[in-house]
């Protein structure tokens, strides 16, 4: 590695120091816009005790779901985790913890975590479970609950393209949570479809600046489709 | 007759207008889609991260990289912008969406509802629930007026974990429109063949009947 250039080769050096007990924040809404292969990674290194933030929990056999197989997840934060049985079970069994928290509130907690925030008030989660044990505070009027940043020891991003130096672009709705992400790692790893030489990418055009960006990596995807729905020629 | 899941579809069409930016929760509220008038342009926002949320694809349009909020495949209308989770969520909290409609297993006299979990039973998440009825001032709840046992979901007080506290002012069920205001359920239409009486008997929290209660054009 030299410079500003951020490509690794293996997937071992990408997830290099990952350790047990350490707190992984990963992109993705539901199947879509994963980082398949580095979660394919830590499930062979075998790292436990991990606490994954993730707006879901993949399904039974693929995306985060195959690391609830080895039990290799203590605590997941996620808002949305019906797809998945095996996640139900440890969950009913509590040998899971689980953390649920609305989406909009896990994207702000993501996006201060990376952007030097502590907490925040929203409006969101006021008068439910979620505001159990936080601070309340009114503010013109209305009641808020603070809610804290996340940051995570490592952060597993799934890009589009990207360039030699990190800058990243992402495609359609395999956005979602990846930016906010890929902010809020110590660590940040990329896996990407495509990589071009600094200078190919538009400026204009970029999602996420390479300076949030550790590692680089080029995979090959499933991109498997949870529902596939179509419509037939007359509707 | 109660109405058909179609039907409530229908209903909640008759409250688009023209240039409205709308967010529809899974279910029911996915139908509506389905139903919006010819003459008016609606925008439809899916929370992953999509204004202009086109209709299903065909089997040669099916791109892995473009879901709605159910995770469906989907395509973009013309005009459609794709952004990021937290753009999608400053969108819907910041109070920009015009309307949401979604689903909920109860609703009270208060405006509360409850429609993410069921202790013991079913925990799924709340997804975008909570920051949908905490961001938005129109909001449409469908949903069935009672269980398959003829157990009341409009309530005096809900009895499962809330998914928003005093958000609720408008809730369409199969067999009635009634708005929430001062405390009380309004009944302001009714499910056409639908008697006042059977409304009564399978609303448990107060309901306020006008003099007329006029049946729903469909």
């Amino acid at each position: 590695m030299a410079g500003f250039d951020k490509v690794v080769s293996t997937y071992e050096e990408a997830m290099a120091g990952l350790e047990d007990g350490m707190t992984v924040i990963s992109g993705g809404f539901g199947l879509c816009g994963i980082a398949e292969n580095l979660i394919n990674e830590i499930k062979r290194k075998g790292t436990k005790e991990l606490t994954m933030v993730s707006n879901n929990c993949g399904v039974d056999d693929f995306g985060l779901g195959v690391l609830l197989q080895d039990r290799q997840i203590k605590k997941i934060v996620a808002s949305y985790v019906g797809e998945n049985a095996e996640f139900e079970r440890q969950m009913m069994n509590g040998e899971l913890e689980v953390e649920l928290t609305p989406q909009g509130t896990l994207a702000e907690k993501m996006r201060a975590g990376g952007a030097g925030i502590p907490a925040f008030f929203t409006a969101t989660g006021y008068g439910t479970p979620v505001a159990d044990g936080k601070e309340e505070r009114e503010i013109d009027g209305r009641m808020y609950i603070l809610e804290h940043a996340i940051k995570g020891d490592f952060a597993i991003i799934k890009a589009w393209k990207a360039d030699r130096y990190g800058n990243l672009v992402f495609r359609k709705t395999a956005r979602n949570f990846n930016p906010m992400a890929a902010t809020a790692g110590k660590i940040t790893v990329v896996e990407v479809e495509e990589i071009v030489e600094p200078g190919e990418l538009d400026p204009d055009q970029i999602h996420t600046p390479g300076i949030y960006v550790n590692r680089l990596i080029l995979g090959t995807f499933e991109k498997r489709i949870e529902q596939r729905t179509v419509r037939t020629a007359q509707s | 007759m109660a109405l058909t899941r179609e039907q409530l579809a229908q209903r909640v069409a008759q409250e688009l207008q023209d240039g409205y930016y709308v967010n529809l929760g899974i279910g029911i509220p996915t139908l509506v889609a389905n139903y919006i008038p010819k003459e008016i342009e609606v925008m439809l926002q899916s929370e992953n991260g999509l204004l202009g949320m086109g209709q299903f694809p065909t089997e040669d349009e099916i791109d892995a990289d473009l879901i709605n909020a159910g995770k469906q495949t989907v395509t973009m209308a013309t005009g459609a912008s794709v952004f990021d989770s937290a753009e999608s969520f400053a969108m819907i909290r910041g109070g920009h969406v015009d309307l949401t409609v979604l689903g909920a297993f109860e609703v009270d006299v208060n405006g509360n509802i409850a429609s993410y979990m069921i202790p013991g039973k079913l925990i799924k998440g709340m997804g975008g629930a909570m920051d949908l009825v905490a961001g938005a001032d129109n909001i449409i709840v469908t949903m069935t007026h009672a269980s398959k046992h003829g157990v009341s979901k409009l309530l005096s007080n809900c009895t499962l974990p809330l998914t928003g506290k005093g958000c609720i002012k408008k809730v369409l069920t199969d067999l009635a429109y009634i708005e929430i205001k001062e405390g009380k359920f309004h009944l302001v239409e009714r499910a056409p063949g639908v008697s006042v009486d059977e409304i009564i008997k399978l609303t448990e929290g107060e309901l306020v009947i006008p003099n007329n209660v006029p049946e729903m054009k469909l």
